[in-house]
């Protein structure tokens, strides 16, 4: 946790003069971390001049911006209407019934967040899924699946050479 | 001549497998030791040939679409035989690129370019009469070059369709040291990706017209504001800002013009609402996208409270084509006082989804069975909803309404930022309208309570109708919210929610069971 923070007050420098600079800190934080440690929320007050409930006012704003962490891969189902009415209704409960979670939930093992998300500008090949920074087109009930189990492999490769 | 192979690398061709695709391209075009190299460019935006591979050699430019990994040996086997002077027998043969009705049919002015080369290479740009515009707009005075946005009668291209040559002129005519340009690349609305295209298969439009802007106003700071939905686009920007900037385009004394322009992207994160240029400029300045009230105008008082242009994407690159071709060119184009070209963006159920720019007039029933040849299930279309989740949905009877922003607005509809998005006779309207409430209950700001509150009773209420709950009650009190909310909220996101839930209550009423009750 302190080397977490460390690198958080590293980051707090480097944006502070910046104007308008708490949203990219944010963005930074959780491109670092994975998400913005409430631990941190002090810190980012006093160098950019604000009260804490201010920054976390700024923070529980936006969708992108999480307080807790999260599974190693975001998947994010579009459920704006282009994609609803190519089906993603059927992929958002087969996502959900598939890994087990409901939006906003990450699985046991830690592997998937999944999100809503409302547009990811691939409107005329719908429906589309975003993992990570990763957009498919035309995903289906099958197409899914895969992009999930392809998602497991390497991460699980990871874990055994930890160990 | 070595045969350029083009494999485009914008959002959904890599969505659609480009990527490996261009890979496993390069290494068959090596093991075959055929005279040809594979470059990566934008996308056309004929979505559903994507990816779409094109072959230029001196003589002609091909394509073929849509092409998947295991087509590649026999693509490559018709390209063989094209070198050699053959003809070609394939099926996913397309022929001329240009000639292919989809594109030949429009009127690309700010697209023109869009999938013609890589993106980000200067000098193609450069090559394809890039910063033309702004070499002309160097040797004219501020005010010389509002006059000629004035005159194209451009109206911005976001959805609100406010005439982008008087805003500039507010700009320019309020005094200030620090003046900002800020680009409104939060593209949210469902069925819209022509910023995204640009942004993705031509960025230095974007970077040219906003440099124009900075000129015009007296700005020398500009900012993207671009959504994180984007990550393909916000590469492609950092790189050719990082390009241009080197190259002398953006930063100090630009093209030597004793003239400063900094550029900068700024990613969003994740809240429709930021798409509202009030809340967006709350948002660039580092807190929670509230929106604000006007007055005062950004105009007068934007971001950080100084002057501030802020224009959508493809407001921003018209001005470069403008400035370019002439005013009197530009508004040549369109119908009555909506001038120019409209790029309308082809979503949701169809059969040919993509991106049409043509001039204003053309009627949506031309777009979606002249371009989109009909729905991509077979099945006939039911309803079209335009200008995003804000905008209505239309029945067939109203399909033949013109595109332009005063007709639209006569039958309480909006052309907004020209999405259109397609359901077939599967649809469930009234789902829809619980949607819109749905969708406004998470990215409301919070600011307006009939739009904070009354979205998440408006969804209580549909579903109290579609419940057969006390009906003809509920349904006067869901037109009385969605008076309260036209009436009392300060933007669109409250204002318009209703559009969409009224369209489907009038047109689609027995979806909501209204109909069928009577029947019994």
């Amino acid at each position: 946790m302190n080397a977490k923070n460390n690198n958080v007050d590293q980051l707090i420098e480097q944006y502070k003069t910046l104007p308008g600079g708490l949203l990219p800190l944010l963005h930074a934080i959780k491109h670092a971390l994975g998400y913005i440690p409430e631990s941190t929320v002090g810190s980012i007050a006093k160098g950019f001049n604000l009260s804490r409930a201010e920054v976390h006012g700024v923070i529980s704003f936006y969708h992108d911006f999480n307080t807790q962490p999260v599974g190693h891969h975001r998947v994010q189902i579009c459920r704006a209407e282009a994609c609803q009415s190519m089906g993603a209704r059927q992929i958002e409960s087969h996502a959900k019934q598939s890994l087990g979670i409901e939006y906003g939930e990450t699985t046991s093992d830690g592997m998937v967040t999944l999100e809503p998300v409302y547009c990811l500008g691939n409107c005329a090949c719908s429906p589309s899924i975003r993992i990570n920074d990763d957009i498919y087109a035309r995903v289906d009930k099958s197409r899914f699946d895969q992009l999930i189990s392809e998602l497991n492999m390497p991460e699980l490769d990871k874990v055994e050479i930890s160990s | 001549m070595t045969a350029q192979v083009f494999i485009p690398k914008d959002t959904t061709a890599v969505a659609l497998g480009a990527d490996g695709l261009a890979l496993k391209m390069t290494q068959n075009i090596e093991s075959r030791s055929l005279d040809a190299e594979v470059q990566r460019n934008g996308s056309r935006g004929m979505f559903w040939l994507e990816p779409m591979v094109e072959v230029k050699t001196e003589s002609s430019r091909i394509a073929f679409g849509p092409v998947n990994a295991s087509d590649i040996e026999s693509v490559l086997d018709a390209i063989d035989d094209h070198l050699a002077g053959k003809s070609i027998d394939h099926p996913l043969y397309l022929g001329e690129v240009e000639k292919i009705d989809y594109l030949a049919k429009q009127q690309r002015l700010t697209f023109k370019r869009a999938g013609v080369g890589d993106p980000i290479c200067l000098s193609q740009y450069q090559g394809l009469s890039g910063f033309k515009g702004l070499a002309k707009a160097i040797s004219m005075t501020g005010q010389e070059i509002v006059d000629e946005i004035k005159n194209s009668g451009l109206r911005g291209r976001g959805g609100a369709a406010f005439p982008a040559g008087i805003k500039w002129q507010t700009v320019l005519d309020t005094p200030g040291e620090q003046k900002y340009i800020v680009c409104n690349a939060d593209e949210g609305d469902s069925g819209t990706f022509a910023d995204r295209l640009l942004m993705e298969s031509d960025p230095y439009q974007l970077i040219e017209g906003m440099t124009i802007a900075g000129l015009a106003v007296g700005a020398n700071q500009g900012y993207i504001y671009l959504r994180s939905e984007y990550p393909v686009a916000h590469k492609i920007l950092n790189d050719a800002i990082k390009r241009a900037t080197e190259a002398g385009f953006l930063g100090s004394n630009i093209c030597e013009s004793g003239k400063d322009f900094f550029l900068e992207v700024r990613l969003g994160a994740g809240a429709y609402i930021c798409g509202e240029e009030t809340s967006l400029l709350e948002s660039l300045e580092g807190k929670r996208g509230m929106v604000r009230a006007k007055p005062p105008l950004p105009a007068i008082e934007g971001l950080f409270g100084k002057p501030t242009v802020v224009n959508n994407v493809l407001t921003l690159g018209a001005a470069a084509t403008i400035l370019e071709q002439g005013s009197d060119s530009y508004k040549d184009f369109g119908m009555g006082r909506s001038r120019g070209t409209l790029a309308v963006q082809l979503a949701g159920n169809v059969k040919q989804g993509g991106l049409i720019e043509l001039a204003f007039g053309t009627t949506l029933r031309e777009v979606v069975e002249g371009f989109g040849c009909g729905t991509h299930s077979g099945r006939p279309v039911r309803a079209i909803q335009m200008g995003g989740p804000l905008g209505a949905f239309l029945p067939e009877s109203q399909w033949d309404t013109p595109l332009d922003y005063e007709s639209f607005a006569e039958i309480k509809a909006m052309i907004g930022h020209g999405g259109i998005v397609v359901f077939d006779d599967t649809a469930d309207m009234a789902a829809q309208a619980r949607f819109a409430m749905e969708f406004c209950v998470v990215e409301s700001c919070g600011k307006c309570t009939p739009c904070r509150i009354g979205a998440t009773r408006g969804v209580e209420v549909i579903d109290r109708i579609v419940g057969d709950q006390d009906r003809d009650n509920n349904l006067i009190l869901l037109h009385e919210l969605c008076d309260t909310m036209e009436l009392g909220s300060l933007c669109a996101m409250g204002g318009m929610t209703p559009f969409p839930v009224r369209s489907a209550l009038t047109y689609f009423e027995e979806d909501f069971g209204i109909n069928s009750r009577r029947d019994h």
